[in-house]
Protein backbone atom coordinates (compact mmCIF):
# COMPACT_ATOMS: atom_id res chain seq x y z
CA UNK A 1 0.00 0.00 0.00
CA UNK A 2 1.62 3.29 -0.87
CA UNK A 3 0.27 6.84 0.00
CA UNK A 4 -1.49 7.47 3.06
CA UNK A 5 -0.40 7.72 6.94
CA UNK A 6 -0.51 3.86 7.80
CA UNK A 7 -2.16 4.28 11.10
CA UNK A 8 -5.06 6.08 9.36
CA UNK A 9 -5.11 3.37 7.44
CA UNK A 10 -6.15 0.90 10.35
CA UNK A 11 -8.04 3.26 11.85
CA UNK A 12 -10.30 3.50 8.40
CA UNK A 13 -10.52 -0.47 8.29
CA UNK A 14 -11.00 -0.61 12.10
CA UNK A 15 -13.83 1.85 11.07
CA UNK A 16 -15.42 -0.69 8.81
CA UNK A 17 -15.23 -3.96 10.25
CA UNK A 18 -14.97 -3.40 14.14
CA UNK A 19 -19.10 -3.57 14.39
CA UNK A 20 -18.56 -7.12 12.60
CA UNK A 21 -15.44 -8.42 14.04
CA UNK A 22 -16.70 -7.36 17.68
CA UNK A 23 -20.33 -8.77 16.99
CA UNK A 24 -18.56 -11.98 15.78
CA UNK A 25 -16.42 -12.36 19.35
CA UNK A 26 -19.60 -11.74 21.31
CA UNK A 27 -21.04 -14.52 19.80
CA UNK A 28 -18.06 -16.86 20.97
CA UNK A 29 -17.36 -15.39 24.40
CA UNK A 30 -21.08 -14.22 25.65
CA UNK A 31 -19.75 -10.94 26.94
CA UNK A 32 -19.95 -7.32 25.23
CA UNK A 33 -17.10 -6.11 27.35
CA UNK A 34 -14.68 -9.05 26.68
CA UNK A 35 -15.83 -8.73 22.76
CA UNK A 36 -14.56 -5.74 22.66
CA UNK A 37 -11.51 -6.08 24.69
CA UNK A 38 -10.40 -8.48 22.18
CA UNK A 39 -10.96 -6.98 19.15
CA UNK A 40 -9.16 -4.10 20.47
CA UNK A 41 -6.32 -6.08 21.59
CA UNK A 42 -6.68 -7.20 17.74
CA UNK A 43 -6.54 -3.54 16.89
CA UNK A 44 -3.48 -2.88 18.43
CA UNK A 45 -1.85 -6.21 17.02
CA UNK A 46 -2.99 -4.20 13.64
CA UNK A 47 -1.68 -1.41 14.09
CA UNK A 48 1.91 -2.67 15.24
CA UNK A 49 2.24 -5.49 12.34
CA UNK A 50 0.19 -3.72 9.24
CA UNK A 51 2.44 -0.80 8.65
CA UNK A 52 5.34 -3.13 8.63
CA UNK A 53 3.82 -6.16 6.39
CA UNK A 54 1.14 -4.10 4.58
CA UNK A 55 -3.09 -4.52 5.62
CA UNK A 56 -3.74 -8.03 4.48
CA UNK A 57 -5.99 -9.16 1.64
CA UNK A 58 -8.53 -10.00 4.18
CA UNK A 59 -8.74 -7.38 6.98
CA UNK A 60 -11.64 -8.45 8.61
CA UNK A 61 -10.80 -12.27 8.86
CA UNK A 62 -7.49 -11.29 10.22
CA UNK A 63 -8.93 -9.21 13.05
CA UNK A 64 -11.33 -11.87 14.26
CA UNK A 65 -8.56 -14.13 14.32
CA UNK A 66 -6.19 -12.72 16.04
CA UNK A 67 -9.14 -11.78 18.62
CA UNK A 68 -9.44 -15.59 18.39
CA UNK A 69 -6.47 -16.47 19.40
CA UNK A 70 -6.37 -13.76 21.73
CA UNK A 71 -9.91 -14.69 23.18
CA UNK A 72 -7.85 -18.56 23.65
CA UNK A 73 -5.12 -17.45 25.53
CA UNK A 74 -6.91 -15.50 28.27
CA UNK A 75 -9.40 -18.86 28.58
CA UNK A 76 -6.15 -20.68 28.81
CA UNK A 77 -4.18 -18.45 31.13
CA UNK A 78 -6.26 -16.40 33.04
CA UNK A 79 -8.05 -17.91 35.75
CA UNK A 80 -10.63 -15.01 36.70
CA UNK A 81 -12.04 -16.56 32.86
CA UNK A 82 -12.27 -20.01 34.29
CA UNK A 83 -16.14 -18.92 35.18
CA UNK A 84 -16.73 -17.80 32.10
CA UNK A 85 -14.92 -21.01 29.85
CA UNK A 86 -17.52 -23.26 32.26
CA UNK A 87 -20.68 -20.94 31.17
CA UNK A 88 -19.53 -21.79 27.75
CA UNK A 89 -18.71 -25.32 28.23
CA UNK A 90 -22.54 -25.20 29.97
CA UNK A 91 -24.03 -23.23 26.78
CA UNK A 92 -22.22 -25.74 24.15
CA UNK A 93 -24.12 -28.44 26.61
CA UNK A 94 -27.44 -27.08 26.02
CA UNK A 95 -26.89 -26.71 22.56
CA UNK A 96 -26.37 -30.55 22.02
CA UNK A 97 -29.82 -30.69 22.54
CA UNK A 98 -30.59 -28.22 19.49
CA UNK A 99 -28.21 -29.75 17.28
CA UNK A 100 -30.52 -29.53 14.36
CA UNK A 101 -31.25 -25.82 14.62
CA UNK A 102 -27.87 -25.31 15.53
CA UNK A 103 -26.70 -27.27 12.05
CA UNK A 104 -28.67 -24.67 10.51
CA UNK A 105 -27.77 -21.78 11.93
CA UNK A 106 -24.19 -22.99 11.34
CA UNK A 107 -24.61 -23.01 7.95
CA UNK A 108 -26.45 -19.24 7.79
CA UNK A 109 -24.74 -16.89 7.22
CA UNK A 110 -23.41 -15.35 10.93
CA UNK A 111 -22.16 -11.74 9.87
CA UNK A 112 -25.57 -10.51 10.18
CA UNK A 113 -27.12 -11.90 12.57
CA UNK A 114 -24.46 -11.05 15.19
CA UNK A 115 -24.36 -7.79 14.44
CA UNK A 116 -28.04 -7.21 15.22
CA UNK A 117 -27.78 -9.49 18.38
CA UNK A 118 -24.92 -7.04 19.15
CA UNK A 119 -27.33 -3.34 18.25
CA UNK A 120 -30.26 -5.08 20.28
CA UNK A 121 -27.52 -5.71 23.45
CA UNK A 122 -26.49 -2.68 23.13
CA UNK A 123 -29.67 -0.67 23.23
CA UNK A 124 -31.00 -3.35 25.72
CA UNK A 125 -34.02 -1.88 27.93
CA UNK A 126 -32.04 -2.50 30.96
CA UNK A 127 -29.59 0.09 29.84
CA UNK A 128 -30.03 4.36 30.42
CA UNK A 129 -30.75 5.88 26.90
CA UNK A 130 -27.12 7.86 27.69
CA UNK A 131 -25.42 4.63 28.07
CA UNK A 132 -27.38 2.89 25.32
CA UNK A 133 -26.23 5.53 22.72
CA UNK A 134 -22.81 5.85 23.86
CA UNK A 135 -22.65 1.95 24.00
CA UNK A 136 -23.94 1.90 20.74
CA UNK A 137 -21.66 4.92 18.91
CA UNK A 138 -18.42 2.31 20.25
CA UNK A 139 -19.59 -0.92 19.31
CA UNK A 140 -21.35 -0.37 16.37
CA UNK A 141 -19.86 2.61 15.34
CA UNK A 142 -15.98 2.27 16.23
CA UNK A 143 -15.77 5.31 17.69
CA UNK A 144 -13.64 6.70 20.21
CA UNK A 145 -14.64 7.52 24.00
CA UNK A 146 -12.67 10.92 22.62
CA UNK A 147 -15.01 11.07 19.84
CA UNK A 148 -18.26 10.01 21.30
CA UNK A 149 -17.61 13.02 24.50
CA UNK A 150 -17.37 15.45 21.64
CA UNK A 151 -20.25 14.40 19.81
CA UNK A 152 -22.33 14.55 23.42
CA UNK A 153 -20.47 17.69 24.89
CA UNK A 154 -19.25 15.94 27.55
CA UNK A 155 -16.37 15.26 29.26
CA UNK A 156 -14.31 11.81 28.25
CA UNK A 157 -14.68 10.52 31.85
CA UNK A 158 -18.56 10.77 31.99
CA UNK A 159 -18.68 8.92 28.59
CA UNK A 160 -15.74 6.46 29.74
CA UNK A 161 -18.04 6.09 32.92
CA UNK A 162 -21.33 5.27 30.81
CA UNK A 163 -19.97 2.64 28.80
CA UNK A 164 -17.91 1.26 31.75
CA UNK A 165 -21.84 1.32 33.53
CA UNK A 166 -23.54 -0.29 30.51
CA UNK A 167 -20.90 -3.20 30.14
CA UNK A 168 -21.05 -3.90 33.76
CA UNK A 169 -25.09 -3.95 34.00
CA UNK A 170 -25.22 -6.12 30.90
CA UNK A 171 -22.85 -8.56 32.57
CA UNK A 172 -24.43 -8.22 35.85
CA UNK A 173 -27.94 -8.93 34.92
CA UNK A 174 -26.74 -11.74 32.50
CA UNK A 175 -28.39 -10.51 29.65
CA UNK A 176 -27.54 -12.78 26.65
CA UNK A 177 -26.49 -11.50 23.89
CA UNK A 178 -29.51 -13.19 21.48
CA UNK A 179 -32.69 -11.76 19.41
CA UNK A 180 -35.34 -10.80 20.93
CA UNK A 181 -38.03 -13.54 21.26
CA UNK A 182 -41.00 -12.62 18.76
CA UNK A 183 -43.21 -11.15 21.95
CA UNK A 184 -40.39 -9.19 23.12
CA UNK A 185 -39.40 -7.69 19.21
CA UNK A 186 -41.77 -5.03 18.76
CA UNK A 187 -40.50 -3.06 22.71
CA UNK A 188 -36.79 -4.25 21.91
CA UNK A 189 -36.81 -2.88 18.21
CA UNK A 190 -38.75 0.43 19.38
CA UNK A 191 -35.45 1.01 21.66
CA UNK A 192 -32.68 0.14 18.99
CA UNK A 193 -34.87 2.82 16.81
CA UNK A 194 -35.06 5.30 19.62
CA UNK A 195 -31.24 5.25 20.41
CA UNK A 196 -30.82 5.62 16.53
CA UNK A 197 -32.81 8.44 16.57
CA UNK A 198 -31.46 9.98 19.31
CA UNK A 199 -27.97 10.07 17.91
CA UNK A 200 -29.46 11.67 14.87
CA UNK A 201 -30.92 14.33 16.92
CA UNK A 202 -27.99 15.33 19.28
CA UNK A 203 -26.48 15.77 15.58
CA UNK A 204 -29.07 17.49 13.82
CA UNK A 205 -29.83 20.16 16.33
CA UNK A 206 -25.78 20.92 16.40
CA UNK A 207 -25.68 21.61 12.78
CA UNK A 208 -25.63 25.22 12.89
CA UNK A 209 -22.53 25.27 15.38
CA UNK A 210 -18.35 24.61 14.23
CA UNK A 211 -17.70 21.23 15.64
CA UNK A 212 -17.73 18.65 12.74
CA UNK A 213 -18.14 15.83 14.97
CA UNK A 214 -21.41 16.93 15.91
CA UNK A 215 -23.05 17.03 12.65
CA UNK A 216 -21.14 13.93 11.58
CA UNK A 217 -23.50 12.16 14.27
CA UNK A 218 -26.13 12.34 11.87
CA UNK A 219 -24.48 10.47 9.28
CA UNK A 220 -23.11 7.91 12.09
CA UNK A 221 -26.87 7.75 13.10
CA UNK A 222 -27.93 7.61 9.18
CA UNK A 223 -25.45 4.64 8.56
CA UNK A 224 -27.02 2.96 11.88
CA UNK A 225 -30.33 2.67 10.02
CA UNK A 226 -29.10 2.03 6.96
CA UNK A 227 -27.13 -0.95 8.67
CA UNK A 228 -30.47 -1.83 10.44
CA UNK A 229 -32.73 -1.44 7.56
CA UNK A 230 -30.41 -4.23 5.08
CA UNK A 231 -30.73 -6.66 8.71
CA UNK A 232 -35.07 -5.88 9.16
CA UNK A 233 -35.84 -5.68 5.72
CA UNK A 234 -39.15 -6.35 6.71
CA UNK A 235 -39.93 -4.03 9.23
CA UNK A 236 -41.85 -1.10 8.42
CA UNK A 237 -41.05 0.92 11.08
CA UNK A 238 -37.06 0.51 10.60
CA UNK A 239 -37.72 1.92 6.90
CA UNK A 240 -39.42 4.52 8.55
CA UNK A 241 -37.27 5.85 10.35
CA UNK A 242 -34.40 5.72 7.67
CA UNK A 243 -36.80 8.03 5.58
CA UNK A 244 -37.15 10.49 8.61
CA UNK A 245 -33.82 10.88 8.70
CA UNK A 246 -32.45 10.92 5.37
CA UNK A 247 -35.31 13.71 4.36
CA UNK A 248 -34.45 15.91 7.65
CA UNK A 249 -30.61 15.61 6.82
CA UNK A 250 -31.42 16.37 2.96
CA UNK A 251 -32.04 20.15 4.76
CA UNK A 252 -28.69 20.63 6.25
CA UNK A 253 -27.27 22.45 4.43
CA UNK A 254 -30.51 24.87 4.03
CA UNK A 255 -31.15 25.26 7.83
CA UNK A 256 -28.64 27.69 8.25
CA UNK A 257 -28.33 31.14 6.65
CA UNK A 258 -24.45 32.91 5.70
CA UNK A 259 -24.31 34.44 9.70
CA UNK A 260 -25.05 31.06 11.02
CA UNK A 261 -28.70 32.16 12.33
CA UNK A 262 -31.07 29.51 11.69
CA UNK A 263 -34.00 29.22 8.61
CA UNK A 264 -37.55 27.91 8.79
CA UNK A 265 -38.42 25.02 6.73
CA UNK A 266 -40.70 27.65 5.18
CA UNK A 267 -38.15 30.22 4.31
CA UNK A 268 -35.29 27.45 3.33
CA UNK A 269 -34.00 27.91 -0.45
CA UNK A 270 -34.86 24.15 -1.55
CA UNK A 271 -31.84 23.83 -4.29
CA UNK A 272 -29.90 23.41 -1.26
CA UNK A 273 -31.66 20.53 0.13
CA UNK A 274 -29.71 17.41 -0.97
CA UNK A 275 -31.56 15.79 -3.73
CA UNK A 276 -30.06 12.84 -3.50
CA UNK A 277 -31.25 12.04 0.13
CA UNK A 278 -34.71 13.33 -0.46
CA UNK A 279 -34.84 10.52 -3.16
CA UNK A 280 -33.72 7.98 -1.12
CA UNK A 281 -35.77 9.18 2.17
CA UNK A 282 -38.77 8.80 -0.77
CA UNK A 283 -37.67 5.06 -1.62
CA UNK A 284 -37.28 4.10 2.14
CA UNK A 285 -40.66 5.69 2.37
CA UNK A 286 -42.41 3.76 -0.44
CA UNK A 287 -40.83 0.67 0.76
CA UNK A 288 -42.50 1.16 4.47
CA UNK A 289 -45.43 2.00 3.02
CA UNK A 290 -45.51 -1.19 0.92
CA UNK A 291 -44.81 -3.15 4.27
CA UNK A 292 -48.10 -1.97 5.84
CA UNK A 293 -49.73 0.42 8.13
CA UNK A 294 -47.20 3.09 9.09
CA UNK A 295 -46.06 4.13 13.12
CA UNK A 296 -45.06 7.08 14.46
CA UNK A 297 -41.63 7.22 12.60
CA UNK A 298 -43.42 6.43 9.61
CA UNK A 299 -45.89 8.78 10.18
CA UNK A 300 -43.20 11.69 10.58
CA UNK A 301 -41.39 10.51 7.52
CA UNK A 302 -44.29 10.67 5.55
CA UNK A 303 -44.92 14.44 6.85
CA UNK A 304 -41.80 15.45 6.34
CA UNK A 305 -41.66 13.63 2.94
CA UNK A 306 -44.76 16.32 1.95
CA UNK A 307 -42.46 19.09 2.34
CA UNK A 308 -39.93 17.12 0.15
CA UNK A 309 -41.95 16.47 -2.55
CA UNK A 310 -43.12 20.40 -2.88
CA UNK A 311 -41.26 22.20 -5.10
CA UNK A 312 -41.88 25.56 -3.15
CA UNK A 313 -43.20 26.18 0.01
CA UNK A 314 -46.54 27.44 -1.73
CA UNK A 315 -46.71 23.86 -3.35
CA UNK A 316 -46.83 22.37 0.09
CA UNK A 317 -49.71 19.73 0.00
CA UNK A 318 -51.17 21.06 3.68
CA UNK A 319 -54.55 19.09 3.48
CA UNK A 320 -52.20 15.88 3.63
CA UNK A 321 -50.41 16.64 6.04
CA UNK A 322 -52.81 18.02 8.51
CA UNK A 323 -54.19 14.49 8.23
CA UNK A 324 -50.87 12.85 8.90
CA UNK A 325 -50.88 14.52 11.89
CA UNK A 326 -54.30 13.55 12.81
CA UNK A 327 -52.65 10.19 12.26
CA UNK A 328 -49.95 10.74 14.11
CA UNK A 329 -51.83 12.17 17.16
CA UNK A 330 -53.33 8.80 17.13
CA UNK A 331 -50.50 6.37 17.71
CA UNK A 332 -48.24 8.75 19.34
CA UNK A 333 -50.12 11.07 20.97
CA UNK A 334 -48.11 14.27 22.34
CA UNK A 335 -49.31 17.94 22.78
CA UNK A 336 -45.98 18.23 20.60
CA UNK A 337 -47.48 16.74 17.61
CA UNK A 338 -50.70 18.94 18.50
CA UNK A 339 -49.03 21.64 18.19
CA UNK A 340 -47.62 21.40 14.95
CA UNK A 341 -50.61 19.46 13.74
CA UNK A 342 -52.38 23.33 14.42
CA UNK A 343 -50.25 24.86 12.50
CA UNK A 344 -50.52 21.78 9.33
CA UNK A 345 -54.70 23.05 9.83
CA UNK A 346 -53.99 26.72 9.91
CA UNK A 347 -52.32 26.33 6.60
CA UNK A 348 -54.75 23.89 4.73
CA UNK A 349 -58.08 25.40 6.41
CA UNK A 350 -57.26 29.02 7.68
CA UNK A 351 -55.69 30.85 11.30
CA UNK A 352 -59.00 30.05 12.60
CA UNK A 353 -58.91 26.46 12.81
CA UNK A 354 -55.66 26.21 13.65
CA UNK A 355 -55.92 28.44 16.76
CA UNK A 356 -58.78 26.13 17.76
CA UNK A 357 -56.11 23.78 18.32
CA UNK A 358 -53.71 25.62 19.66
CA UNK A 359 -56.16 27.49 22.89
CA UNK A 360 -56.92 23.61 23.44
CA UNK A 361 -53.34 22.95 24.30
CA UNK A 362 -53.16 26.58 26.83
CA UNK A 363 -53.75 24.43 29.95
CA UNK A 364 -51.31 21.34 29.15
CA UNK A 365 -48.29 21.75 32.12
CA UNK A 366 -46.09 20.11 29.30
CA UNK A 367 -46.29 23.38 27.33
CA UNK A 368 -46.56 25.44 30.09
CA UNK A 369 -42.62 27.04 29.13
CA UNK A 370 -42.27 25.97 25.60
CA UNK A 371 -41.88 28.83 24.05
CA UNK A 372 -43.57 27.22 20.44
CA UNK A 373 -46.66 27.51 21.85
CA UNK A 374 -46.79 31.40 22.13
CA UNK A 375 -44.79 31.66 18.96
CA UNK A 376 -47.75 29.49 16.79
CA UNK A 377 -50.09 31.04 18.90
CA UNK A 378 -48.56 34.51 18.08
CA UNK A 379 -48.02 33.64 14.24
CA UNK A 380 -52.14 32.74 13.81
CA UNK A 381 -53.24 36.04 15.81
CA UNK A 382 -51.14 37.90 13.29
CA UNK A 383 -53.41 36.40 10.70
CA UNK A 384 -56.21 37.09 12.11
CA UNK A 385 -55.20 40.64 12.62
CA UNK A 386 -55.53 40.59 16.47
CA UNK A 387 -52.32 42.37 16.12
CA UNK A 388 -51.74 43.56 19.82
CA UNK A 389 -52.55 39.97 21.04
CA UNK A 390 -49.53 38.93 18.74
CA UNK A 391 -47.21 40.83 20.21
CA UNK A 392 -48.00 39.79 23.60
CA UNK A 393 -47.50 36.18 22.08
CA UNK A 394 -43.94 37.39 20.96
CA UNK A 395 -42.90 38.46 24.37
CA UNK A 396 -43.65 35.75 25.67
CA UNK A 397 -41.91 33.09 23.55
CA UNK A 398 -38.65 35.71 23.24
CA UNK A 399 -39.30 35.61 27.33
CA UNK A 400 -39.25 31.69 27.21
CA UNK A 401 -36.69 30.69 24.59
CA UNK A 402 -33.23 29.86 25.65
CA UNK A 403 -31.63 30.49 22.41
CA UNK A 404 -30.50 33.81 21.63
CA UNK A 405 -31.20 33.61 18.02
CA UNK A 406 -34.51 32.60 18.65
CA UNK A 407 -35.08 35.25 20.91
CA UNK A 408 -33.57 37.63 18.41
CA UNK A 409 -36.88 36.28 15.49
CA UNK A 410 -39.28 36.72 18.28
CA UNK A 411 -38.22 40.12 19.80
CA UNK A 412 -37.93 41.08 15.72
CA UNK A 413 -41.56 39.91 15.15
CA UNK A 414 -43.30 41.38 18.95
CA UNK A 415 -41.97 44.99 17.40
CA UNK A 416 -43.65 44.71 14.20
CA UNK B 1 -18.42 12.72 4.06
CA UNK B 2 -18.95 11.45 0.80
CA UNK B 3 -16.58 10.25 -2.40
CA UNK B 4 -17.29 9.96 -5.92
CA UNK B 5 -15.26 7.27 -7.26
CA UNK B 6 -14.99 6.92 -10.90
CA UNK B 7 -12.97 4.07 -12.63
CA UNK B 8 -11.41 3.58 -16.02
CA UNK B 9 -10.00 0.99 -17.15
CA UNK B 10 -6.26 0.75 -18.70
CA UNK B 11 -5.60 -2.37 -20.03
CA UNK B 12 -8.10 -5.16 -20.73
CA UNK B 13 -8.02 -8.85 -21.67
CA UNK B 14 -9.30 -9.84 -24.95
CA UNK B 15 -11.11 -12.07 -22.54
CA UNK B 16 -14.72 -11.29 -21.40
CA UNK B 17 -14.93 -10.95 -17.69
CA UNK B 18 -15.13 -14.15 -15.76
CA UNK B 19 -18.42 -14.99 -14.13
CA UNK B 20 -16.45 -14.88 -10.34
CA UNK B 21 -15.30 -11.22 -11.05
CA UNK B 22 -19.37 -10.60 -11.58
CA UNK B 23 -20.03 -12.21 -8.80
CA UNK B 24 -17.28 -10.95 -6.29
CA UNK B 25 -18.12 -7.37 -7.46
CA UNK B 26 -21.77 -7.98 -6.42
CA UNK B 27 -20.83 -9.12 -3.71
CA UNK B 28 -18.54 -6.62 -2.35
CA UNK B 29 -21.31 -4.20 -3.69
CA UNK B 30 -23.65 -5.67 -1.47
CA UNK B 31 -21.28 -5.75 1.74
CA UNK B 32 -20.56 -1.87 0.97
CA UNK B 33 -24.51 -1.18 0.92
CA UNK B 34 -25.06 -2.93 4.13
CA UNK B 35 -22.25 -1.34 5.49
CA UNK B 36 -24.56 1.71 4.95
CA UNK B 37 -21.43 3.20 2.87
CA UNK B 38 -22.43 2.80 -0.78
CA UNK B 39 -25.46 5.38 -1.83
CA UNK B 40 -25.38 4.85 -5.20
CA UNK B 41 -23.05 3.00 -7.99
CA UNK B 42 -23.93 2.19 -11.50
CA UNK B 43 -21.84 0.84 -14.63
CA UNK B 44 -20.91 3.03 -17.89
CA UNK B 45 -21.90 2.46 -21.28
CA UNK B 46 -19.19 2.83 -23.60
CA UNK B 47 -18.30 6.14 -24.96
CA UNK B 48 -19.32 5.07 -28.32
CA UNK B 49 -23.03 5.88 -26.74
CA UNK B 50 -22.21 9.30 -25.06
CA UNK B 51 -21.29 12.66 -26.25
CA UNK B 52 -19.39 15.21 -25.43
CA UNK B 53 -20.79 19.05 -25.33
CA UNK B 54 -18.26 21.97 -25.46
CA UNK B 55 -18.09 25.42 -25.11
CA UNK B 56 -15.17 27.63 -27.23
CA UNK B 57 -14.66 31.15 -27.94
CA UNK B 58 -18.16 31.63 -27.66
CA UNK B 59 -19.20 28.43 -29.64
CA UNK B 60 -20.95 25.16 -28.81
CA UNK B 61 -20.17 22.01 -30.38
CA UNK B 62 -20.91 18.60 -30.12
CA UNK B 63 -19.25 15.77 -30.86
CA UNK B 64 -20.41 11.91 -30.54
CA UNK B 65 -18.37 9.75 -28.95
CA UNK B 66 -16.42 7.24 -28.80
CA UNK B 67 -13.62 9.91 -27.48
CA UNK B 68 -10.40 9.85 -28.49
CA UNK B 69 -8.64 8.88 -25.03
CA UNK B 70 -7.31 5.32 -24.77
CA UNK B 71 -8.43 4.94 -21.24
CA UNK B 72 -12.42 4.33 -20.72
CA UNK B 73 -15.00 5.07 -17.90
CA UNK B 74 -16.07 1.78 -16.75
CA UNK B 75 -18.35 3.04 -13.72
CA UNK B 76 -19.02 5.27 -10.35
CA UNK B 77 -19.75 4.84 -7.04
CA UNK B 78 -20.67 7.42 -4.42
CA UNK B 79 -19.64 6.30 -1.33
CA UNK B 80 -20.27 8.01 2.00
CA UNK B 81 -17.67 7.27 4.50
CA UNK B 82 -15.60 8.88 7.58
CA UNK B 83 -12.44 9.12 6.36
CA UNK B 84 -10.53 9.64 3.09
CA UNK B 85 -9.18 6.09 4.03
CA UNK B 86 -12.24 4.67 4.71
CA UNK B 87 -13.14 5.56 0.90
CA UNK B 88 -9.47 4.67 -0.32
CA UNK B 89 -9.89 0.91 1.49
CA UNK B 90 -13.26 0.72 -0.49
CA UNK B 91 -11.68 1.15 -3.52
CA UNK B 92 -9.12 -0.89 -3.12
CA UNK B 93 -11.00 -3.57 -2.43
CA UNK B 94 -12.65 -2.99 -5.53
CA UNK B 95 -9.39 -3.01 -7.86
CA UNK B 96 -8.51 -6.12 -5.85
CA UNK B 97 -11.22 -8.39 -6.69
CA UNK B 98 -10.75 -7.31 -10.18
CA UNK B 99 -6.46 -8.80 -9.49
CA UNK B 100 -8.35 -11.68 -8.35
CA UNK B 101 -10.40 -12.63 -10.70
CA UNK B 102 -9.56 -11.30 -14.03
CA UNK B 103 -5.57 -11.88 -14.56
CA UNK B 104 -4.26 -9.04 -16.97
CA UNK B 105 -7.05 -6.16 -16.05
CA UNK B 106 -5.48 -2.78 -15.08
CA UNK B 107 -7.35 -0.13 -13.91
CA UNK B 108 -7.35 3.18 -12.44
CA UNK B 109 -10.12 5.08 -10.01
CA UNK B 110 -10.29 8.65 -9.29
CA UNK B 111 -11.79 9.71 -5.67
CA UNK B 112 -13.30 13.66 -5.26
CA UNK B 113 -14.75 14.31 -2.60
CA UNK B 114 -17.75 15.82 -3.15
CA UNK B 115 -18.52 18.88 -0.89
CA UNK B 116 -21.11 18.48 1.32
CA UNK B 117 -22.70 20.46 4.71
CA UNK B 118 -19.78 21.32 6.21
CA UNK B 119 -18.85 22.80 3.40
CA UNK B 120 -21.52 25.49 3.45
CA UNK B 121 -22.46 25.74 7.54
CA UNK B 122 -20.73 29.13 8.33
CA UNK B 123 -19.11 28.35 11.71
CA UNK B 124 -20.84 29.90 14.44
Amino acid sequence: MTGGDPHRTVEAVWRIESARVIAGLARLVHDVGLAEELAQDALVAALEQWPRDGVPDNPGAWLMLTAKHRAIDLIRRNARYADKLAEIGRDLELRQESAEAELDDALADHIGDDLLRLLFTACHPVLRPEGRAALTLRLLGGLTTQEIARAFLVPDPTVGQRIFRAKRTLADKRVRIELPPPDELPARLASVLEVIYLIFNEGYSATAGDDWMRPSLCEEALRLGRVLAGLMPDEAEVHGLVALMEIQASRIRARTGPGGEPVLLLDQDRSLWDRLLVRRGLEALAHAEALGTLGPYGLQAAIAACHARAATAEDTDWERMAALYRLLAHVAPSPVVELNRAVAVSMAYGPARGLEIVEALLEERALSNYPQLPAVRGDLLERLGRLDEAREEFRRAAQLTRNEREQTLFLARSEQ
Amino acid sequence: MRYMIILRVTAQPATPPPADLMEAIAKLGEEATRSGALLDTAGLAPSSEGARVTLTGGALSITDGPFAEAKELISYALFEVRSKEEAVEWTSRFLKVHRDHWKGWEGEADMLRVFGPEDFTAPA
